[in-house]
C-alpha cells in the first residue's frame, strides 16, 4: 500500500486515447493517475500513421465523432505546455483518387457532404495539380481539406506531460491487475503489480488489450485486435503533399473479413519518409512480419505513385488496432460496475478520434452536456457485451512490433 | 591531402590491376579500376565526402566502411541511396553526389535477371542448411554441415567469401602476393577453395537476407522462410527470392562500435573497421596523417593495414590504461600467454615504425570545417573522464576510432531468438552447447554470440554447422519413417574434429572473457560529448534533443524515444546509435533498451518487393 495514492480516476493505458482522456479530465479539474504496463505511447499509438481523417468514414455516428474530433484537436493542442507543443500537426488535406469507375467515389463524397464534410470532387487535372507525381490512371478525385496529421507519439507524450503539469501522475511499467470494489460493488481502487491505487473510477483505455483488461476488471467487453502494417521509405524530398488514398480504402475499414486486406494510403512525414499503409488482418496478436503483406502494400503504392518503384523501403512497422464487432468505438460507463469506464475500440482511427473521446468521457464523467451523441458508443450494446467469438490462434503475443 | 590509392609499385601484395575503365563522376570523366567500390574510386581521386545530410547539409562520406552505417550514400545511374562502400563500379557508371534526400531518376533500364528459383541440388529432398554470412564463422559452418552430408546454401553480401576478417583485394587486382596482407592465409585459402569446389555447397555472393518469416511449406513446423536479394549493392532490379530452411546458421558478424564525441560526424573520421577494410580490400589510405583511437587489440592490425598502404600513423591511443589491460589479461594467464607472441609482434612493428602508443588517452574531439583538420586528445581517468590540463592538439587528416563491436542481430531477432549479454556486456544471441539458439533449428556462431574474434568464430561455426546438419539428418530419418529410436546424430560419438572444435570454442570463450576484462568501455565516454553533439548520424539527432525528450516528455522505451526524437529512425536503423542512445537514457533513469529489431533487415526497392512472384 505504500505506493498507493488517491485519485478521482485511474486511466489504464497511456496510449493516445488514455492520454487524451487523462488530459481532458485533468484540464477539467479531475485528479487523474495514468498507468501503463509498458512505456507510454509505446503500443498501438506508436504503430500508426497519425491520421486525423474525415475522408474515410461513411455517414453515421463515427463520422459525426470524427468531425467533432477534428474540430476538437486544435483546442486540445492549444492547451499543451509550450515545451512539448510541437506535435508535427499538419492540416495538409486528403486526396482520395479513383483509378476505375469514378461513380462510387463521387456518390460517397456526396453522402459525406450531406453529413457536413468538406468533400470536393475534382478532375484528374486538378488532382495532378495537387499531386504532380500521381499516376496518370486517375479517373476522379475528391479533395478533403479537413484531413490532418500529427505525430502520435509526440502528441501522446505531450498530453501526458500536460497531465503531469496539471498535478496528475503518469506511472510507466505498472500493470493493472484488477479493480477493487466496495461491498456495494462500486469501484474503489485499481489493483496493480505495484500496489493498490485508491480511486472512484477506473477508465479502461487499453486499446487492443481492453478486452483482456475488462475481463479482469469484471466487466468484459468485446474488443479484438486487428493487425496493421505500414512500410516506411528512405527519406525523400517533398514528393507527396497530401494524404493520398486509393478509393478502395473505405471498403476495408468496416469489413469483418479475417483475410488480408490492403488499401493504399501514401503520405509524407516531416522526417522526409513516405509512409505506405495500410493492411488489415485479423490474426490475433501475431506480430510476425509477413512478406505477402509488404508486397501488397508495395504494389498498391506504386500503383498510385509510380516513382516509388525505385525508392527503397527501409523499415516496416505494425501494430494492433482495437475494434468492436460492430466497428464502433466503445466510450462511456460500464452499466454493470459503477465506476468502471471504457474508452477503446477506435480501430485505425484512434489518433483522430482521441480528442473528442477525451472530451466526451469528461463530459459524461462530470454530468455535462455531451458535445456529440454518446448513445452509439455506449458500452451496453449487444455487439460489445455478447460473448467472444472464437479468436484466431496467435503464434506469439506481444505489445506490438517495431 | 586526403584519401589516396596506394600505388601498385612497391605494394607488398604486388597487385596487377586490370586496365582502368572510365566512369563519370558529377559529369567529369574519371578513371577507375575494375573491382573498385564506388567509395574507393571516389577516394582514389582524393574525395572524402560525396553527400550532404538532409537536415543541415553537412558533408558525409565513408564512416563504417562495411555497409552498416549508410553514411556513404551516393547516386549511381540516377538511383540515390546506394552505399558507396558496398557497390562495385561497372564501366560507364554515372556517379553523382547526393545532396540531402533526392528522388530517383533512373538513367539505365534494369537489366538484371528477375524471378528465377533457387535450387541447391537437393533442396527439395532432405532440406538445406542456410548459412548467413561467409566470414570465419559462416565458412566453417558451411564446411562442417556439407562435410556431414547435407546441402548448404551459403549466403553472403560480399563478392568473395571471407567476411571482414579475411577481406581480400578484388580478383580484378590480380595480387601476386595476397598473403602479405593477411593473417592465416593458408588456412583461409584451403577453406575457401574447399567451399568453392564442394558439391554440396552453393555460395550466393552479393546476396543479403532482408526478411525472415515463418515457413509456408508446412505451416507451423518451425521451418523458416528467408527472403534473399541478389545483385549489385542497393541497385534496383535485384533478384528477390525465398528459401525455406529447416536449419539456419546465423553468422552475420559485427561492426565497430564508435562512441560519439564532438566532430565525429566530420568527413575524415572513420571507424577502425573502415580504415582496415579500405586498406586491405581496396588499397585505399584514409589519410596521410592518421590517428587511431579507441580500445582493444583490434586497433593494432588496423595500424598495420594503414602502414601497408603508406599512411603515416601519428599515434595509437588506447583508452584503457596499461594496468587495466594487464589485470584483465591476468585473470586468465594461459589465454594471455597464447596471445603474447602476437602482441610482441605488433609492439615490435609499432616500435620499428616509430609510432607512439599511448595508454589511457583518447580522441575527445575532432576539429575542422568540412573535414577533419585536427583532433583534441586527452588523458583519461579511471572512468574515462578527460583529465583537465592533459589536452593536446594533433594535426591529422584522418581519424579512425573503434571501441569494440556490436553484433548484427536483426536476423536473429527476426527469427525470434533470445538475446542476452556477451562477455563485453554488449548484446549477444543466447546459444546452447550446440550453438543452437532459443529457436529450434536456428543456430548462431561468431560475433553474434559474443565478441570473441576469428578463432572462436571459426570454432563456433564448425560446431553450429555440424549441429545443424545433425538436426536435418535426424528429421530426415523421422520423415523416412525410421521409427526405431536412434540416438540423434549430434549425440553419437563425435569425430575428433568435432571434439577439437568444442575444445576450441571453450578456449575461445575464455579469450573473449579476458579480452572484455582487459579492454572495458567505461561509462564516462559520455563526458566527451555535449548537448550539440550528434548522436544519430542518419537523422542528425543531437544529444540535447534526446535529453529534452527524456526530461520534458518523460519518455520511456526505445520506441517512444525514437518516435519523439527520430533517433535511430534513419537508414541504418539505429545500428550506429541505438546502444549509445540507450546508454544516455540510462543516466536519466529512463528504461530505454537498445533496439536490434529491424524487420526489413536491408533496404529493398519497392518495385522489387512488388514484383515478387512467389506464391504466398
Amino acid at each position: 500500500m505504500s505506493l498507493s495514492i488517491d485519485a478521482d480516476v485511474v486511466v489504464v493505458g497511456a496510449g493516445i486515447v488514455g492520454a487524451a482522456c487523462a488530459e481532458a479530465l485533468s484540464a477539467a479539474g479531475v485528479r487523474v493517475v495514468v498507468v501503463d504496463r509498458g512505456a507510454p505511447a509505446g503500443g498501438t499509438t506508436a504503430a500508426g500513421e497519425g491520421n486525423i481523417l474525415v475522408s474515410d468514414k461513411e455517414p453515421g455516428p463515427e463520422l459525426d465523432l470524427a468531425i467533432a474530433s477534428r474540430r476538437e484537436w486544435p483546442a486540445v493542442l492549444a492547451r499543451l505546455p509550450e515545451t512539448v507543443a510541437d506535435v508535427e500537426w499538419e492540416s495538409k488535406g486528403g486526396l482520395v483518387v479513383a483509378t476505375t469507375d469514378p461513380q462510387p467515389l463521387e456518390d460517397f463524397a456526396a453522402a459525406q457532404r450531406e453529413a457536413g464534410v468538406d468533400a470536393q470532387v475534382i478532375t484528374p487535372a486538378d488532382a495532378f495539380e495537387l499531386e504532380p507525381l500521381l499516376t496518370r490512371a486517375v479517373t476522379a478525385g475528391v479533395y478533403y481539406p479537413e484531413d490532418a496529421q500529427l505525430q502520435p507519439v509526440l502528441a501522446a507524450t505531450a498530453l501526458l506531460a500536460a497531465v503531469r503539469a496539471g498535478g496528475g501522475e503518469v506511472r510507466a511499467g505498472v500493470t493493472a491487475l484488477s479493480v477493487r470494489r466496495s461491498a456495494a460493488g462500486r469501484v474503489i481502487g485499481l489493483e496493480t503489480n505495484a500496489g493498490v491505487i485508491r480511486c472512484s473510477a477506473v477508465l479502461n483505455a487499453c486499446g487492443p488489450w481492453a478486452g483482456s483488461f475488462s475481463k479482469s476488471a469484471g466487466g468484459p467487453i468485446q474488443v479484438l485486435p486487428r493487425r496493421g502494417m505500414i512500410l516506411v521509405t528512405a527519406p525523400l524530398p517533398e514528393c507527396v503533399r497530401h494524404k493520398v488514398y486509393d478509393a478502395d480504402y473505405v471498403g476495408a475499414v468496416g469489413s469483418g473479413e479475417a483475410d488480408l486486406q490492403t488499401s493504399t494510403v501514401v503520405e509524407s512525414t516531416r522526417g522526409g519518409t513516405v509512409l505506405i499503409g495500410s493492411s488489415r488482418e485479423r490474426i490475433g496478436f501475431d506480430d510476425t512480419i509477413r512478406v505477402r503483406v509488404l508486397r501488397e502494400l508495395a504494389r498498391k503504392a506504386i500503383g498510385l505513385f509510380p516513382f516509388l518503384g525505385d525508392v527503397p523501403v527501409m523499415r516496416a512497422y505494425g501494430g494492433f488496432r482495437p475494434y468492436a464487432p460492430d466497428h464502433l468505438p466503445v466510450i462511456g460507463p460500464d452499466p454493470r460496475i459503477e465506476g468502471l469506464w471504457h474508452a477503446t475500440g477506435h480501430e485505425g482511427a484512434g489518433i483522430g478520434l482521441a480528442a473528442s473521446t477525451g472530451r466526451l468521457i469528461t463530459e459524461l464523467f462530470l454530468g455535462l452536456h455531451p458535445h456529440v451523441d454518446p448513445k452509439p458508443f455506449r458500452v451496453d450494446r449487444p455487439a460489445v457485451l455478447s460473448p467472444a467469438p472464437a479468436e484466431p490462434v496467435a503464434a506469439r503475443t506481444s505489445g506490438g512490433t517495431s | 591531402m586526403s584519401p589516396f590509392l596506394r600505388s601498385p609499385e612497391g605494394d607488398p601484395a604486388q597487385p596487377h590491376p586490370e586496365d582502368a575503365v572510365r566512369i563519370v563522376v558529377d559529369g567529369e570523366p574519371v578513371d577507375a579500376l575494375p573491382g573498385q567500390t564506388v567509395a574507393a574510386a571516389l577516394m582514389a581521386t582524393g574525395r572524402d565526402s560525396w553527400r550532404t545530410t538532409r537536415t543541415t547539409g553537412r558533408p558525409r562520406g565513408v564512416f563504417c566502411g562495411i555497409g552498416a552505417c549508410f553514411d556513404c550514400l551516393v547516386v549511381v545511374n540516377g538511383i540515390p541511396d546506394v552505399r558507396a562502400c558496398q557497390r562495385t563500379i561497372t564501366p560507364a557508371d554515372a556517379i553523382t553526389t547526393q545532396p540531402g534526400a533526392i528522388l530517383p531518376h533512373p538513367t539505365l533500364a534494369s537489366e538484371q535477371p528477375r524471378g528465377g528459383t533457387l535450387t541447391p541440388s537437393d533442396a527439395s529432398g532432405g532440406g538445406v542448411v542456410v548459412v548467413v554470412g561467409a566470414g570465419p564463422a559462416g565458412m566453417s559452418a558451411a564446411r562442417a554441415a556439407a562435410d556431414a552430408g547435407v546441402e548448404v546454401l551459403l549466403v553472403d553480401s560480399g563478392t568473395q567469401v571471407g567476411g571482414q576478417f579475411h577481406r581480400q583485394l578484388p580478383q580484378e587486382f590480380h595480387a601476386a602476393r595476397p598473403e602479405r596482407l593477411q593473417h592465416n592465409w593458408t588456412t583461409f585459402t584451403r577453406q575457401r577453395d574447399r567451399i568453392a569446389t564442394h558439391n554440396r555447397i552453393t555460395h550466393l555472393a552479393e546476396t543479403s537476407v532482408w526478411a525472415i518469416e515463418p515457413g509456408t511449406a508446412r505451416e507451423g513446423d518451425g521451418t523458416l522462410r528467408l527472403w534473399l536479394q541478389t545483385g549489385a549493392a542497393d541497385a534496383p532490379g535485384r533478384r528477390v527470392q525465398a528459401v525455406e530452411a529447416e536449419a539456419v546458421v546465423l553468422a552475420a558478424g559485427a561492426y565497430d562500435r564508435v562512441l560519439p564525441f564532438p566532430g565525429w560526424d566530420l568527413p575524415g573520421v572513420y571507424s577502425a573497421g573502415a580504415a582496415q577494410a579500405l586498406a586491405k580490400g581496396q588499397r585505399i589510405g584514409i589519410g596521410n596523417r592518421v590517428v587511431i583511437a579507441g580500445t582493444g587489440p583490434f586497433l593494432l592490425p588496423v595500424a598495420e593495414s594503414l602502414l601497408s598502404v603508406g599512411a603515416e600513423v601519428v599515434g595509437l591511443l588506447e583508452a584503457n590504461r596499461l594496468p587495466t589491460i594487464l589485470k584483465g589479461w591476468l585473470t586468465d594467464p594461459l589465454v594471455a600467454l597464447s596471445k603474447l607472441r602476437e602482441a610482441f609482434a605488433y609492439a615490435a612493428l609499432l616500435g620499428r615504425r616509430g609510432i607512439p602508443l599511448h595508454h589511457g588517452r583518447a580522441v575527445i574531439a575532432a576539429h575542422g570545417q568540412d573535414r577533419v583538420e585536427a583532433v583534441t586528445t586527452a588523458k583519461l581517468d579511471r572512468t574515462w573522464r578527460a583529465i583537465p590540463g592533459t589536452e593536446q592538439q594533433l594535426e591529422v587528416d584522418a581519424v579512425c576510432v573503434g571501441f569494440g563491436f556490436t553484433a548484427q542481430l536483426e536476423l536473429a531477432v527476426a527469427a525470434g531468438c533470445n538475446l542476452g549479454a556477451g562477455p563485453d556486456g554488449g548484446p549477444a544471441v543466447v546459444v546452447d552447447a550446440n550453438q543452437q539458439t532459443s529457436i529450434p533449428g536456428v543456430f548462431a556462431a561468431g560475433e553474434l554470440t559474443g565478441i570473441g574474434g576469428a578463432d572462436l568464430a571459426a570454432a563456433e561455426g564448425q560446431v553450429a554447422g555440424a549441429s545443424a546438419a545433425a538436426l536435418l539428418m535426424t528429421s530426415r530419418q523421422a520423415v523416412a519413417g525410421d521409427g526405431r529410436s536412434r540416438p540423434a546424430a549430434a549425440e553419437r560419438t563425435e569425430s575428433k574434429a568435432a571434439v577439437a572444435a568444442r575444445r576450441k570454442v571453450a578456449k575461445g570463450k575464455r579469450f573473449a572473457v579476458a579480452l572484455a576484462k582487459a579492454y572495458p568501455v567505461q561509462s564516462d565516454w559520455q563526458s566527451w560529448s555535449d548537448e550539440s553533439t550528434v548522436v544519430c548520424r542518419c537523422e542528425e539527432v543531437r544529444r540535447g534533443e534526446i535529453e529534452d525528450a527524456l526530461d520534458q516528455r518523460d519518455v520511456n522505451g526505445m520506441r517512444s524515444l525514437k518516435l519523439t526524437t527520430r533517433v535511430g529512425l534513419g537508414l541504418c536503423q539505429g545500428r550506429v546509435c541505438s546502444r549509445t542512445a540507450a546508454d544516455l537514457a540510462a543516466t536519466r533513469q529512463a528504461v530505454v533498451r537498445a533496439d536490434y529489431s529491424r524487420p526489413v533487415a536491408q533496404p529493398v526497392r519497392l518495385r522489387d518487393l512488388a514484383d515478387i512472384q512467389e506464391e504466398m
